[in-house]
């Protein structure tokens, strides 16, 4: 069972009712739950997505999208019915949070859920889930039958005239499918593969129907907004950063744990108080600032708050928040490897830059680690993560190249150290080359 | 699908499909939750099982064929028992996953994929299965081990082995 | 959608809102290079060659899917464009096997053509290339993995251009591959498609595989001999000890009729040229009764003579002709039967009634559709048959009308067919073919609600929903068929031999009553339409033209009787009452198409042309061996009337073509050859060539100059054989043949305007119903031509062992 972690500086909104049994509604319920759907209902559409452009919340999937904005995107009169959908495929590396609003608060994702479609008129909301979590999904399906069975979901939602329905999905194993329109593939029964933009799927999106999809702990947010207010939610954070935000500290750090911190808190703060700093009282090596895909950071570049700007500034991404510590013993080569594997085993296959991309980084790394590159390799590693750049259908080709480049860039010694057949200084363990 | 009697599947599972099938706006919706399902009982996508989804939804095989090679928990060959599926990705990296890796290839005797010759383990490294915070971690089958040491490691095979060991005591497997 | 301006490179362009930005590059002559954009199939975005800057957008956009607007700038090349294409292809060529010296597609292949443009020249890997082995995956398709470049053009040809969704993507990434879906082999309908559009050399056909490097192969673009649709085909040609061979068709540059499609008869179905039972020598019956080889001298002599011989002793002589050979072969056999035989007993083996459609369509202009109408056509109306197997091309064109440009289908046939799956509506009507009461659906049409007889289909009537009142549900889906039917605003009726005679009349008058209704009427073989058109019928003459009434016809044809002959069915009758004492054939089986005793022919010389030694032949007094349509230049028409030209791609020792056979023949007898065919400068009908000499012709200007004779009708005829001045005659003579010289030379489809001569005795002839015999070959059968074509023949017990193993399967659940 995870295991809860807390801090003082902590700002518990998102995490208020972990630990206190509120997967069970009544539990729930007596916690305050469901209010905010209440009020929402009563309100109406225009209220809801006045209060969430208010409250400043951006996707925390990872793009960081103003959710406010994103709803209001939907037309109000559709000849498709609207659907909702949950992102709860989490699958970024160093990402673990969906996870404990799935165990500690289901509900709150279903009444998010249920605001979200009262937003844009929508009458069924999805909640997609990685096939991993079978033992969350199971949690989820009884959440959702238990507020059902309170009246809270179905044809008339707390008694009023409206309908919402809530359907729980499971994947079966890809990463690519956190991609939103891959996520509506999937959830279609088809491959996983990305759709064509435009159309977005505010107009054409799961079954053809214009539909908002959203990350699990942006919609597990929603209902935390509704009761303390919009204002009350963006002055928790920072400019133009609403709220809280639940970041995974993972690696090499004495406390691991998701932690529920104000945006645009200090990462060098979360490191090494936080988190209790690097494990065994080694050096810290370098920082990961929001799961695999963002660009690492290097100690001197760790002295900054933790939202979407200052580490866009910094020259990465506050992506999903997770925040994977790395040591002095840590080999960047096989991190990168690790790193590049991964991207390699999750790419769709659909576009050339990233399938072959990624398979050739992938099959050069793994020589070069175990000692048999060449000065070349190294710039052949850059000009490959550099020419995928952009060029992708979707954004994995961008989440493999941005960090293959940081690690070439920003450890560039550390490559060459590892040429002339010389092994690798740190690794125990090296995969066998291809050569 | 009319009769149970022709399915290959537990009359318990078959009706579960039957509702699953017409829970969507669109019956293919269905297909991917129905293969994993499907798997959990037969233990992986046969033709067999292929062929009764396809006919269920109402599309082909080849097509159910094209969507379950894309998902990798989707397989088309039997695992153990127990499969464990330990994640070596960055976060359980950097905590030692190579080390429990390794560990578990000693003690089961088998590598990456691989089955135990009294099928009740089978072996493989997966990407990550989200508990990054509380790595390293592995999953057995369904069931999450995580804060691993190579201790740990040894008691959860040993709370499996002794799992298999009763239900084959009682005559057979739980699904039998 | 109103037009927008806006820039690429610089040039204003301009084209419709929503226009892709590769179409509208492409319409202006600027090559956007691509791998997995197709004209007309789903858009992939995958293969990101495309790849173009637009002003104020920050990453490269992909062309094919931009919808350009207005003021919008684009930059199709530059410096970033180039190194993301060089990157692109550098990153495919990683795994490539590099094996171009042998691989089928080098020389035409995209990727090469890419590699060499963009100059991804230096190979940036060590590791070892991934190599697996080729897959058979039928007997017409072969997969080579690792030259594939996953652009999914395959894919989609099958499934979104075919219909068939026999290919799929499977496992992703890296790994992520093209699969069959029988697992290991395909089961489909072996169109090849899926290797027409592969743009390397992935997938791959065994008639073609390691055969040949295609530069040493000429290309001759021609008509495929197969089917009454003419698909144009073209032919690859290698020099062989016997002249030469033919080692491919394909449909190389997609400028035919048939814009992308072939199907497996056309692709696969040439080898019967090369057929160890060719006809290469003429053979003679010796005294002890066996054919014996003989020199052309000898047989043209002896058919000469016994031609003679039978005419000075007053008997009757019969003449069958083809629906394989072409319009100037044919208008030459009943001119030289008419006119040298002095015969009207002149027909051929009738797939379908084309003189009763005439009838029907007499008088009224621009009420035939052509085949390219059936591509835009808004509603289609078609009855009886089942073109995904007998018309291929007439389903592509059916199929992609209605996913383009969501074309309106109606179909109503006795049995479901295939493309119901394209159709608005459909409709079961109670008859079988047998009881010919497809005539009944006319007069529905035409507003008799009782016409229909439903109670018929008692068997039907189970599987559909239960009756609500007293009108039963078929009528009332009838009545709904029929009210959409009327309502549409411009409608093509496609109908076959279903419709003979009376019934052609009355389907006809009906669609003739409403505005905007053209019609289209199928024929079986690839120039059933050209032999009806050229008279090969013993009451009409060229254009269906009444002997009765010849009119120029009477002027132009010396000794032309004004009487009826005999049509196919009573000259062997004739024959078997000894009344016939010579019969010649061409192109055609009459004893096996009518099932004759071949006793009947005791008192009949019996003279063959063909290219096999088919049952007629072989009870022959003399056999010609003749060339086939690949083998001769001439012009077809297909059913809907539309004329192509057919060019001499191979050639055979020892045959000759039916054209040159006849004129020998005619020589023989001592006929005036200049009055059979228009050639030289002197003569009636002849042609005054200019040369050039009013132009002075000089080196360099051979080809404009040949444009210029063409556009004037003066290509010099210097030959007896050149058919071509035969088809000057037709032209001369049939009001429906004023071709478009220029398009029919270059390769184009040209419809004839066939404003159909009145034809007042007609249905009083036509009463002859089992003249006609619908052929029914489906997509791997073509008759005698079938039957000798091995690669057909592997396909056709592949297909029937895949089926076996389907029900095999079923048997074993």
């Amino acid at each position: 069972m995870p295991r809860l972690v807390s801090h003082p500086d902590e700002v518990k909104i998102v995490t208020r009712r972990f630990g206190m049994g509120a997967a069970e509604i009544d539990r729930y319920i007596e916690l305050g739950g469901y209010e905010s759907a209440k009020k929402c209902l009563e309100q109406g559409p225009e209220f809801i997505i006045n209060e969430m452009k208010a409250s400043g919340l951006r996707g925390r999937g990872g793009a960081g999208f103003p959710t406010g904005l994103k709803w209001s995107f939907v037309p109000k009169q559709s000849t498709k019915p609207k659907y909702v959908l949950v992102n709860g495929d989490e699958s970024e590396p160093g990402t673990c949070k969906d996870h404990l609003i799935f165990l500690h608060d289901p509900h709150a994702v279903i009444e998010g859920t249920v605001i979200a479609g009262l937003a844009i008129g929508a009458k069924t909301g999805f909640i997609y889930l990685r096939g991993e979590y079978r033992y969350l999904i199971e949690i989820v399906e009884k959440a959702v039958a238990d507020a059902y069975a309170k009246g809270f979901l179905g044809k008339n939602i707390f008694g009023s005239e409206t309908e919402f329905q809530v359907i729980v999905q499971t994947g079966a194993g890809a990463y690519e499918v956190g991609e939103e329109s891959a996520l509506m593939e999937s959830l279609e029964g088809k491959r996983g593969v990305p759709r064509i933009k435009p159309p977005f799927p505010a107009v054409v999106g799961l079954y053809g129907g214009p539909t908002v999809i959203n990350n699990a702990e942006t919609i597990a947010t929603v209902p935390h907004i509704f009761a303390m207010g919009g204002a009350a939610y963006a002055a928790v954070g920072s400019e133009r950063n609403g709220g809280t935000r639940l970041f995974g500290i993972s690696g090499h750090v004495e406390r691991p744990g998701v932690y529920e911190l104000p945006m645009g808190y200090n990462l060098k703060k979360m490191i090494y108080e936080v988190a209790g700093g690097v494990r065994g009282g080694r050096q810290l090596k370098a920082v990961v600032p929001g799961g695999s895909s963002t660009p690492v950071l290097l100690p001197s570049e760790i002295d900054l708050g933790m939202d979407f700007d200052q580490v866009g500034k910094a020259g990465s991404m506050l992506g999903s928040g997770g925040v994977v510590v790395i040591d002095d013993q840590t080999c960047i080569v096989e991190f990168a490897l690790r790193t590049i594997s991964f991207y390699a085993h999750e790419s769709c296959g659909w576009c050339i830059p990233c399938r072959e991309g990624t398979d050739w980084l992938k099959k050069s790394l793994t020589r070069f680690h175990a000692g048999f590159g060449t000065m070349k390799d190294i710039d052949n590693i850059q000009y490959l993560a550099e020419n995928m750049m952009g060029r992708t259908f979707c954004p994995l080709g961008d989440a493999a190249a941005m960090p293959t480049i940081g690690f070439v860039k920003k450890f560039r010694k550390e490559f060459e150290d590892h040429l002339n057949g010389k092994p690798c200084p740190f690794a125990k363990h090296v995969e066998v080359a291809l050569v | 699908m009319s009769t149970e009697s022709l399915s290959i599947f537990s009359p318990q599972l078959a009706a579960r499909f039957d509702a699953l099938v017409e829970k969507y706006p669109l019956r293919r919706s269905a297909l991917i939750p129905m293969l994993l399902y499907a798997q959990d009982e037969i233990g992986y996508l046969s033709d067999a099982v292929m062929e009764e989804v396809a006919e269920r939804i109402g599309i082909t095989t080849l097509d159910v064929r094209n969507v379950a090679s894309y998902y990798s928990m989707l397989r088309f060959k039997p695992v153990g028992k127990y499969n464990v599926q330990v994640c070596t990705n960055i976060s359980c990296m950097l905590r030692g996953a190579y080390d429990i890796f390794e560990h578990l290839q000693d003690r089961l005797g088998i590598g990456h994929k691989g089955v135990t010759a009294d099928g009740v383990f089978s072996l493989e490294e997966v990407e990550c299965i989200g508990v990054c915070c509380w790595a390293p971690a592995l999953q057995v089958n369904y069931d999450f081990h995580d804060d691993l040491t190579n201790e740990k490691v040894d008691d959860v095979l040993a709370s499996y082995r002794a799992k298999a060991r009763s239900e084959q005591a009682e005559g057979g497997s739980a699904h039998a | 959608m109103p037009d927008v301006t806006f820039t690429v490179d610089g040039k204003k362009l301009t084209a419709p809102a929503g226009t892709l930005l590769i179409d509208a590059c492409r319409k202006a002559g600027i090559e956007i290079p691509a791998f997995c954009y197709y004209p007309g199939l789903s858009l992939q975005a995958a293969c990101r060659m495309c790849v173009v800057r637009q002003e104020k957008v920050p990453k490269l956009q992909t062309a094919c899917t931009t919808q350009v607007g207005e003021g919008q700038v684009f930059v199709t090349e530059s410096a970033e464009i180039a190194q993301a294409r060089k990157a692109t292809i550098e990153l495919l060529l990683g795994n490539h096997p590099l094996d171009c010296p042998v691989c089928d597609a080098g020389g035409e292949c995209e990727l090469q053509d890419m590699t060499f443009k963009y100059g991804a020249g230096e190979s940036l890997y060590v590791e070892a290339k991934q190599h697996r082995e080729e897959q058979k995956w039928s007997p017409a398709v072969y997969f080579d993995r690792p030259r594939c470049i996953l652009c999914y053009r395959c894919v989609r040809m099958c499934g979104e251009g075919m219909d068939v969704w026999a290919l799929g993507i499977q496992s992703r990434g890296a790994s992520a591959t093209i699969a069959p879906n029988g697992g290991d082999h395909l089961d489909c309908e072996q169109c090849g498609m899926c290797i027409d559009a592969c743009p390397v050399g992935a997938l791959t056909s065994d008639t073609y595989r390691y055969k040949t490097r295609p530069w040493e192969m000429n290309h001759v673009a021609t008509v495929c001999t197969h089917c009454g649709d003419g698909c144009k085909v073209t032919l690859g040609i290698r020099q062989a000890d016997n002249g030469t061979d033919i080692v491919r068709a394909d449909n190389r540059d997609k400028s035919g009729i048939n814009g992308d499609f072939l199907c497996a008869k056309g692709r696969f179905g040439f080898d019967f040229v090369e057929s160890p039972d060719r006809l290469t020598k003429p053979l003679i019956r010796n005294a002890a009764g066996t054919l014996e080889p003989a020199t052309w001298e000898q047989a043209i002599r002896h058919v000469a003579s016994k031609l003679k011989e039978v005419r000075a002793a007053g008997r009757a002589i019969g003449v069958i002709g083809s629906n394989t050979t072409t319009n100037e072969e044919n208008y030459l056999l009943q001119k030289f039967a008419r006119t040298v035989l002095g015969t009207n007993n002149i027909d051929h083996v009738r797939s379908t009634d084309y003189p009763g459609f005439a009838a029907a369509m007499a008088g009224h202009d621009h009420r035939a559709a052509s085949l390219r109408d059936t591509q835009t056509a808004k509603a289609i109306l078609l009855i009886g048959g089942n073109p995904t197997e007998e018309h291929p091309l007439l389903a592509w064109n059916l199929r992609t009308n209605f996913r383009l440009n969501q074309a309106r289908l109606y179909i109503a046939t006795d049995s479901p067919i295939k493309l119901e799956r394209q159709a608005l509506m459909s409709l079961q009507l109670p008859v079988s073919l047998e009881s010919g009461g497809y005539e009944s659906l006319s007069d529905f049409l035409g507003g008799d609600d009782n016409a229909l007889d439903f109670g018929a289909m008692d068997d039907v009537i189970e599987s559909r929903p239960t009756q609500t009142d007293t009108v039963p549900t078929e009528l009332t889906h009838a009545k709904t068929f029929r009210e959409a039917v009327l309502a549409e605003d411009s409608l093509i009726v496609i109908f076959g031999e279903e419709f003979r005679g009376a019934a052609i009349q009355k389907l006809v008058a009906w669609g003739l009553g409403k505005e905007n209704v053209k019609f289209a009427y199928l024929g079986d073989y690839v120039n059933s339409r050209g032999a009806a058109d050229m008279g090969l019928l013993p009451d009409l003459l060229p254009g269906y033209v009444p002997v009765s009434e010849p009119g120029a016809f009477g002027e132009e044809y010396a000794n032309l009787s004004k009487q009826p002959g005999l049509d196919a069915v009573q000259m062997l009758d004739a024959a078997g009452r000894g009344e016939l004492g010579a019969l010649y054939v061409v192109g055609a089986d009459p004893i096996a198409s009518y099932g004759v005793d071949p006793a009947a022919f005791e008192n009949t010389f019996v003279i063959v042309q063909d290219i096999f030694l088919t049952e007629t032949a072989a009870l022959a007094d003399v056999v010609l061996p003749s060339a086939s349509l690949y083998e001769k230049t001439g012009t077809v028409t297909n059913s809907y009337g539309d004329v192509q030209l057919v060019k001499k791609a191979a050639d055979k020792a020892g045959v000759k073509t039916d054209f040159e056979i006849l004129v020998r023949v005619a020589g023989g007898m001592g006929i005036d050859i200049k009055k059979l065919v228009p050639f030289g400068t002197t003569g009636k009908g002849g042609v005054t060539a200019d040369m050039g000499q009013s132009r002075g012709a000089q080196s360099g200007e051979a080809d404009r100059h040949a444009v210029w004779l063409t556009a004037n009708n003066l290509e010099p005829r210097l030959s007896p054989f050149d058919p071509l001045a035969v088809l000057d005659e037709i032209q001369r003579l049939l009001p429906a043949y004023q071709l478009d010289r220029l398009n029919l030379f270059g390769g184009n489809d040209v419809p004839s305007q066939p404003g159909f001569v009145p034809v007042s005795d007609l249905l009083a002839q036509a009463a002859h119903q089992d003249v006609v015999l619908p052929a029914h070959d489906g997509l791997f059968t073509s008759g005698t031509l079938g039957a000798h074509t091995v690669a057909l023949t592997e396909i056709r017990q592949y297909q029937h062992s895949v089926s076996d193993a389907v029900v095999a399967e079923t048997a074993a659940d």
